[in-house]
Formats: structure tokens, C-alpha cells, sequence
């Protein structure tokens, strides 16, 4: 699925995976001054995150807004090979939403 | 994913596929909106033990030594802090962290399914030097492990 937002790799070694997910997003708190206008940015940051493998979440998440900008998260969960996939989705508090998949390697 | 959660999910589910049922033609709302458990009290809580109450079910933690948390001592910009939290407990259900004194503590929540190893790393925003506390729900109880860091340009403004 193609993705601008989501950058993730997955690696598989001795029987586990590793996700490594890197997602473009401005994580605005809603107290940052616009430092042109001063006037604050509305908060804008993603709420919810899942990443499921073999339509399974292996890993569910709710997120604030001091979750830092373009955030980066990773885990590793038991099984997967390469050339399995694994899914990752997320829903910001604007309603906006993507999701993207990586290949096992 | 735990039981609470599990339970929780379906609820909503079969709440939603009612609620949906009658709102469906008028489109204002999506299942989406719907189904979303984010935890608007604990993420709105102003101090560590109201996010912990709302949050995760209570703010009675226990330290452990079991959690371990990789933080940098000086991150400077605190704007992105790396934080990494590994724990060795098991039946673990959830994974909070929290910054001591952000404004709004609880930075995230993270339910691990049954295949997940309780252990992550992210990057969080720290307003000003505080402690990063990693709160772990396993067996119905909370254990706790915390790192104070120093940072010279706070994160939040």
C-alpha cells in the first residue's frame, strides 16, 4: 500500500521481527506560537496507532500530543519470516488517517 | 491484546454496529470516530496520579527493577527525547509513559498483543527538566521505573 506518511522496515532474525516505523506527522501540541503571525498552531497529532501482523495487531497504541514530531517508533514482536508482511496504521485527532505495509526482510 | 482490552473493543464494536446502524444515512459520524477508545481523561490529566487513575486503573505503582528504561542523561533538545523501555515482567498489558512535569503528562499508552515483546522505543517531548516515567500494567498490578533528565531547550512551546 503505497504510503507519503509511513516509512517502516521490518527485519527478521532468530525467530523474531523488528519494526522500525518512522511516520511524517507535525505532532502539534496546540501551545506552539506561530513565530510570523504569534498566533498558536492548532493541535494536530495522531491518536491512535496499530501495527498487525497476519491481520492480528501485535501492537495497539493511543499517543498525546508530547509524542515528538515525525515520530519514530519501534518494537519487535515473536515470529514473522521475510516475505511475510506487516501493517501499520494510524488516526490523527483531525480525523485524518493512512496506513502501510512492509515486507519482511 | 489483554482481555480489558479485548473486552473493551468488543463492547464498543457491538455498541457501534448499533450506533452506526442508525447514523449511517446521515453520515456524521464514521465507524471510526465510533470505535476510537482514546482516553481522553488520562491524556487531559494534569498530574501523574490523575493520568495513572485514568489511564491505566490506579496511581498505587510499585518500583521495579524489572523495567528497564535507556534514556540519554542530557538530551538537550528536548523536543526529541529518545526513550527506550524494555521490561522482563510478564503478563504484561500495558506500557504507559509519562513526563513528570509536561503540562499534560501521559505522552502514550501502548497495548502489547500476545506476539509483542514488552519493550519499545519512541521519542518523546520533555517541556523541562523532569523525570520520564515508565509505568507497566502486568497481572492487574503497576510496577514503575523512572529516569530524570536534564534538557536546555524545552520541548513543548
Amino acid at each position: 500500500m503505497a504510503s507519503n506518511s509511513i516509512k517502516m522496515k521490518a527485519k527478521a532474525e532468530n525467530g523474531e521481527t523488528t519494526v522500525k516505523a518512522l511516520i511524517k506527522h507535525p505532532m502539534e501540541t496546540g501551545r506552539r506560537k506561530d513565530k510570523e503571525t504569534g498566533e498558536a498552531v492548532p493541535i494536530h497529532y495522531i491518536k491512535e496507532i496499530t501495527c498487525s501482523f497476519q491481520g492480528e495487531p501485535v501492537l495497539t497504541a493511543e499517543w498525546g500530543p508530547t509524542i515528538s514530531k515525525n515520530p519514530f517508533l519501534s518494537f519487535t514482536f515473536t515470529g514473522g519470516a521475510a516475505g511475510e508482511t506487516v501493517e501499520l496504521s494510524w488516526t490523527d485527532n483531525k480525523g485524518n488517517s493512512e496506513t502501510a505495509s512492509a515486507t519482511i526482510k | 491484546m489483554n482481555t480489558n482490552m479485548k473486552r473493551r473493543l468488543f463492547l464498543k464494536a457491538s455498541l457501534a454496529t448499533g450506533a452506526v446502524g442508525l447514523v449511517a444515512g446521515t453520515g456524521l459520524l464514521t465507524p471510526r470516530t465510533v470505535l476510537a477508545a482514546w482516553n481522553t481523561a488520562a491524556f487531559n490529566a494534569e498530574s501523574v496520579g490523575d493520568a495513572l487513575k485514568a489511564g491505566m486503573g490506579s496511581d498505587a505503582v510499585t518500583d521495579s527493577a524489572e523495567i528497564t528504561l535507556d534514556i540519554p542523561d542530557n538530551p538537550e533538545n528536548g523536543a526529541v527525547v529518545p526513550v527506550a523501555v524494555a521490561t522482563t515482567l510478564t503478563g504484561v498489558q500495558s506500557i504507559a509513559l509519562l513526563v513528570e512535569k509536561n503540562v499534560k503528562p501521559l505522552c502514550g499508552i501502548f497495548y502489547p498483543g500476545k506476539r509483542m515483546k514488552p519493550g519499545l522505543s519512541i521519542r518523546v517531548k520533555v517541556g523541562e527538566s523532569a523525570d520520564i516515567i515508565a509505568v507497566v500494567k502486568a497481572g492487574d498490578k503497576l510496577y514503575s521505573a523512572r529516569k530524570a533528565v536534564k534538557v536546555t531547550i524545552g520541548g513543548c512551546g
